[in-house]
């Protein structure tokens, strides 16, 4: 009998602890608090979308895309960032793509757990590296002995920013290849390298293409680097790698530093397009990975 | 890419159509293939020689992971046309064992193998065979179906060949045929050859994997426990199969499925574990011997469902 008695008054009092005590009230707060960062971290996002459209909408017009730079606020366009941008940005990837590409393949088929884990935080430590700091390092190996700042320069540091990303993407899509399906190539007597190539990187191929896409997005936006290297220029410059270059990037740098109104629009309208290839970009890259991910 | 998607197959015969396209891509890679192009065993004449052929004799084998012993010292004779199953409790080295006859255990970093292992009196182990070349005629089904998930059903059947680079393409469609009606599963998809190979089910999918082995012509094929992660259903299909498939081929089946055993194999191994975690071969003879009047008390513990 006591011990009922006992028990029932222990229920009683655990009861009393109801709904809208401090607990609930701690874990309501929290919540609510938790949410409002979640919004904060969206807002510049929105917010950079927002300008950069409204405005760079407006800037956006037939001179932007076709005429090259001109000083002074006299009318010109970004034609030559543009060309800049489409010829540096591709040979960048180049350059990077196969390095990428073949590091992250060879750190997770062939490389030994040691020799993966320094390449691995070597890359690691590469993406953090201020990209500035990648701009001097490429000005001082390709433009100082030169004394020339060239367009090649440019593309060198860029792929210095993409090739880390490409290959730490490479492993880890790779990571996601079943070891089954290595086993059975290997078990019908499929040799060790197309294996990996027909099969492991053939499996990986999606994601593979993803990482590469975002690389080239990062490289397209890429300010830094391309400073000390192509530095940018007024002048339509296609094919010749020697010279300086002009880049998006580099013209809303520039431009948006002017005391120009026509130029100052320039550069939002640049903004618009680089936002546009970005965004794009990205975006294609969401939806195949969803894609893939349901099929 | 170096995959092409076949052409469908014509409706009046079933026939895939025969296809007389370049053979690009299709170079030897390595000098090893070229020379088994010359070798007799052709992929057209899958017939088998009339003395059977495919005897794989085990002779004090051991195998390792790293300084751990996981198979102790095992002797074994496999005979021809025959299905043995290996059976065992958990972790007694029965996969570790099914591995080491094609040399895929050896494709886990620091493993290794003592002992030797001869397929019809060739050592498998000897420093001249490339283990490339054993796995074209030692073939492996594993124990959940695996086919290569960017390949139609078709391009895995015929994987094994193209990826070797050892193939006629105008003969590709009769591999493809063949291999699929001696799996059992040529009715079932010969209509939809193009389809994704991991659009099939459960069992398909193994039959399919099953077919993928038979493509390149093996003269024995070993099972990891190929049925266990399927229903029933697909199970006996799987096992009448392999009834069929003894006809032609040397078979080895490891099993947790004592049930499964008595039902298929001709010979019958018990593995257990011993005192030293490694796994060890306590007794194999004719599966009806094994099953009825063991001659090893742990034999007949096990078959008797005393433990493991």
């Amino acid at each position: 009998m006591a011990i009922q008695a006992v028990a029932a008054n222990r229920s009683a009092t655990l009861l009393q602890a109801k709904a809208g005590g401090r607990r609930t009230l701690v874990d309501r707060a929290m919540r609510y608090l938790s949410f409002v960062a979640a919004i904060v971290c969206i807002i510049p996002l929105a917010a950079v979308l927002f300008f950069v459209t409204v405005r760079g909408i407006a800037a956006v017009n037939i001179d932007l895309l076709t005429k090259p730079a001109r000083a002074l606020g006299v009318g010109g366009g970004a034609l030559s960032a543009i060309l800049g941008t489409l010829q540096m940005v591709p040979l960048a990837a180049l350059m990077a793509i196969p390095i990428g590409v073949l590091a992250g393949i060879y750190i997770h088929e062939y490389g030994s757990a040691r020799s993966a884990r320094v390449i691995r935080f070597a890359a690691d430590v590469l993406v953090g590296v201020p990209s500035i700091l990648i701009g001097i390092f490429v000005f001082t190996f390709l433009v100082l002995p030169f004394r020339q700042y060239n367009a090649f320069a440019g593309s060198v540091a860029l792929a210095v920013i993409m090739s880390p990303v490409i290959m730490r993407t490479t492993e880890e899509v790779l990571k996601l290849v079943p070891g089954t399906l290595r086993e059975a190539s290997l078990a019908l007597g499929v040799p060790r390298w197309r294996t990996t190539l027909s099969i492991v990187v053939r499996t990986a191929l999606p994601g593979i293409l993803t990482g590469i896409m975002l690389a080239v997005a990062r490289a397209a936006g890429e300010t830094a680097p391309l400073l000390f290297t192509a530095l940018g220029s007024r002048l339509v410059n296609v094919g010749d790698l020697t010279k300086p270059m002009d880049a998006l990037p580099l013209f809303i740098y520039v431009n948006a530093r002017q005391p120009f109104e026509l130029q100052n629009e320039q550069a939002w309208g640049a903004a618009f397009l680089l936002l546009v290839f970005v965004l794009t970009v990205n975006v294609l890259v969401r939806l195949r990975s969803a894609g893939t991910r349901t099929q | 890419m170096l995959i092409e998607t076949p052409p469908a197959p014509t409706e009046e015969t079933g026939q895939p159509p025969v296809d007389g396209r370049e053979t690009a891509g299709t170079s030897s890679p390595d000098p090893a293939a070229a020379s088994a192009s010359a070798e007799p065993t052709s992929v057209e004449d899958a017939a088998p020689a009339d003395a059977p052929t495919g005897r794989v004799e085990v002779a004090g084998l051991s195998a390792y992971y790293g300084e751990f012993r996981a198979v102790r010292d095992v002797t074994l004779t496999i005979r021809p046309h025959a299905i043995t199953a290996i059976i065992g409790p958990s972790g007694c080295g029965k996969s570790t064992f099914l591995r080491a006859l094609n040399r895929m255990h050896e494709v886990i970093p620091k493993a290794r193998v003592e002992g030797s292992v001869t397929l019809d009196g060739i050592d498998v182990y000897d420093r001249e065979i490339d283990p490339v070349q054993l796995r074209r005629v030692v073939g492996m089904v594993f124990q959940r179906p695996n086919p290569f998930p960017t390949m139609s059903i078709y391009d895995n059947v015929v994987a094994g060949l193209r990826l070797t680079g050892r193939h006629r393409q105008a003969a590709l469609d009769e591999v493809v045929e063949r291999s699929l009606r001696r799996a059992a599963l040529w009715d079932e998809v010969k209509d939809k050859l193009t389809a994704n190979g991991t659009s099939l089910s459960g069992g398909q999918q193994q039959r399919l994997c099953i077919a993928r082995v038979l493509a390149v012509d093996p003269e024995v094929i070993l099972m990891d426990e190929p049925a266990s992660a399927l229903d029933p259903v697909a199970t006996l299909r799987i096992e009448e199969l392999m009834a069929e498939l003894r006809q032609n081929y040397t078979i080895v089946i490891v099993t947790h499925n004592m049930q499964q055993a008595s039902r298929v194999s001709d010979q019958t191994a018990f593995f257990t574990m011993g005192d030293d975690r490694a796994g060890y071969l306590v007794e194999a003879d004719e599966t009806i011997q094994i099953f009825t009047n063991p001659r090893n008390q742990l034999t007949e513990d096990y078959v008797s469902g005393r433990f493991g």
